[in-house]
């Protein structure tokens, strides 16, 4: 997994409570036994017409969210199905960071095993980064800030062993590998 | 730990392999259930590191999200699908996993399959990548939905690092009306706690309107809890379980049962335990139930009318359901038994098991399909269809005009070529209701089967006669 460390990025702005993972990644497209190649699929009812064209009405497809690697969204973003599929379309797509008021776990959990930083801030700090747009954001996952340069600073905090893991691009399979003894000790008591 | 526990804490402790600070605790997984979609880039994963699966033998694997449900002895023309498929049968062959194939009268939905052949038991951890994983918490077994990269996590080494969640008790005092289904009951709960009321926690249900449920109805309840975030859903066991789990193929033999039994009796949260948070529900008001928009919380009372986004003080809200009612097609203020419909789905890990069937049958013996609706029943397993068949409830539908199906999600979810057309309305006892779930532009409205099946004969939202 690729580390985090720190990034800065444009922004886009998705304005909606409970988005799904459903309109992250439609079921058309789950068929594919590939990792890559999701992002020109993500919300992709909302993105397209039926013909293919863009809807210049959604968010991402706004002028100003062209090229953007930071998402800012509601409460709940990506409630629903466990689909990693998901996950791994934002990433495709160029999303680095999403930032919420609230995310669903298992959304949460597939967004850290690719190395999408997924943080919560408030819904007032969140509503300031929406209504005081400067031209970037930057999110240091060393020191837990977000910033930008008129002068923005949110602090956001994030659990130390997800915080290591993002920093390191650690294999978690390898860490619980690590514990393959305790693990035998537990299915020989088992047996 | 000592003082009493939840069962939540009496099963983390007994799979606990590792815990130190500042990691999250590794558990150790008793069965892993696999299914086409969501496990062909874990097996890749393990072939590029080189990683064998280290417990083949608590694996089991279904096909079921991409199935056809038309007939079984006819090619797979979506070529995708059928590769999926084919991979998923490489990959179990290749790490000798068990799996029931589409040629196997116990293939069927994943969540169906466990609990009826008795592989699902209480006190076991139960991982699979889907979402809906949840049901088997009925058991009173930690069950819950993994990703892709978890999937692959398990397969390697049989366990997963959890923090422990938080408890959430919801408690369903009282009895509930004549009629109104487990379904009901959890679409209201949801609708009164939100999508993500319970994000976070673990939900026990608990009350004598959850204890009065069959088993079925419990596999309803704790289905849907992953509708309203939560990690997962359990029901402590009691007779109920241990009658239902008696005599199945994969639960424990004649000889060790009644100790077994014992055992999961002694799963129950302790009296004196004490849960984060508790919602009381008295079951009793609870009427049955239709969704309106395109989350399963924006919900309401079949004799209700959609809602008014005017009467919303919140913004967010406001807008959400804006969004829905424009997209459902829907305007204020119109009674549910008004709402056309076009087609009904009857099936799903929700309400595709032999219990929902019969309750469907009922409402619709000796009447036939309104001539504006199609409808489909898709049995959740090949048990279940036979189980129907055999007492003349597929009989039943087919003369009413619906259409009798093989086992698989089908419309649920629509991956295979069961799905609604552009702009079609459905009632469907399924467990979602976003936005181009069915199908792209399709309106879905989340019912009970009793609900599914009197709609499908009124070709509007009705209840069963004699229940109205």
């Amino acid at each position: 997994m690729d580390p985090f460390t720190q990034h800065t990025g444009t922004v886009a702005v998705m304005d909606r409570a409970d988005v799904d993972t459903d309109q992250i990644i439609p079921k058309e497209f789950l068929k594919r036994i590939e990792r890559t190649g999701y992002g020109r699929f993500l919300f992709n009812h909302w993105r397209f017409d039926e013909n293919g064209g863009l809807k210049a009405d959604f968010e991402l497809n706004r002028p100003e969210a062209a090229g953007a690697s930071i998402l800012i969204a509601g409460r709940n973003f990506g409630c629903g199905s466990s689909r990693e599929h998901a996950a791994w379309a934002l990433r495709d797509y160029g999303f680095r960071v999403i930032i919420a008021e609230s995310f669903a776990d298992i959304f949460q959990e597939n967004a850290d095993q690719n190395g999408l930083l997924a943080i919560t801030l408030p819904a007032d700090q969140i509503g300031q980064i929406k209504h005081g747009l400067g031209p970037s954001l930057t999110v240091d996952l060393e020191v837990c800030t977000v910033t930008d340069d008129a002068g923005f600073l949110a602090r956001f905090t994030v659990d130390g062993f997800r915080r290591d893991c993002l920093l390191q691009g650690l294999d978690r399979i390898g860490l619980t590998l690590q514990h393959a003894a305790a693990i035998q000790a537990f299915e020989d008591c088992s047996n | 730990m000592t003082g009493p526990r939840t069962m939540l804490d009496k099963i983390w402790e007994r799979h606990l392999v590792h815990s130190e600070d500042g990691t999250p605790d590794l558990l150790y997984v008793d069965l892993h259930l696999l299914h086409e979609v969501t496990s062909a880039q874990a097996f890749e994963g393990l072939r590029l590191a080189g990683r064998p699966v280290r417990r083949p033998d608590l694996c089991v694997a279904t096909i079921d999200h991409n199935i056809p449900t038309t007939d079984r002895s006819l090619p797979v023309l979506d070529d995708l699908a059928r590769r999926q498929m084919e991979v998923l049968r490489d990959n179990v062959a290749e790490h000798g996993i068990r799996i029931f194939d589409i040629d196997d009268e116990r293939q069927g939905i994943v969540h169906v399959i466990g609990p009826e052949l008795g592989l699902t038991q209480p006190g076991t951890i139960i991982v699979c990548g889907d979402s809906h994983t949840s049901t088997h918490g009925a058991f009173g077994a930690l069950a819950f939905g993994i990703g892709t990269s978890e999937v692959e996590h398990v397969l390697a080494t049989q366990c997963i690092p959890r923090t422990k969640p938080r408890t959430m008790e919801i408690r369903l005092d009282g009895e509930a009306r004549p009629g109104v289904s487990a379904k009901d009951l959890v679409l209201a709960v949801i609708g009164e706690i939100g999508v993500g009321g319970a994000t976070g926690h673990v939900i026990e249900y608990t009350g004598a309107a959850i204890r009065a449920l069959s088993m079925e109805g419990r596999l309803t309840v704790c289905n849907m809890s992953i509708e309203a975030g939560a990690r997962a859903g359990m029901i402590s066991p009691d007779e109920v379980t241990i009658e239902y789990l008696r005599d199945r193929p994969f639960g424990p033999d004649s000889d060790t049962f009644e100790g077994a039994a014992a055992g999961w009796l002694a799963l129950a949260t302790d009296t004196e335990a004490t849960f984060d948070r508790t919602v009381v529900i008295d079951a009793a008001s609870i009427e049955h139930q239709v969704s309106w928009g395109t989350n399963p919380a924006m919900v309401g009372p079949i004799s209700g009318v959609v809602p008014d986004p005017a009467d919303v003080e919140s913004q967010v809200d406001r807008q959400a359901m804006e969004r829905a009612l424009t997209y459902m097609g829907l305007t204020p203020g119109t009674p549910f038994r008004d709402i056309k419909l076009d087609r009904v789905f009857i099936g799903s890990c929700t309400n595709a098991r032999i219990e929902d069937l019969r309750a469907a049958a009922a409402a619709v013996r000796g009447r036939t399909v309104h001539p504006d609706v199609s409808a489909m029943v898709v049995p959740g397993s090949g048990l279940v269809k036979r189980q129907a068949e055999e007492e003349g409830l597929a009989a039943t539908f087919r003369e009413a005009g619906f259409e009798w199906r093989e086992a698989g999600c089908s419309m649920c979810l629509g991956m295979n070529p069961d799905v609604l057309a552009f702009g079609e309305r459905c009632a469907s006892t399924s467990n979602r209701n976003f936005e181009g779930r069915q199908g792209a532009g399709g309106r879905t409205h989340l019912v009970s089967p009793a609900i599914a099946a009197a709609s499908a004969i009124a070709g509007t939202f009705a209840e069963p006669e004699g229940n109205t």
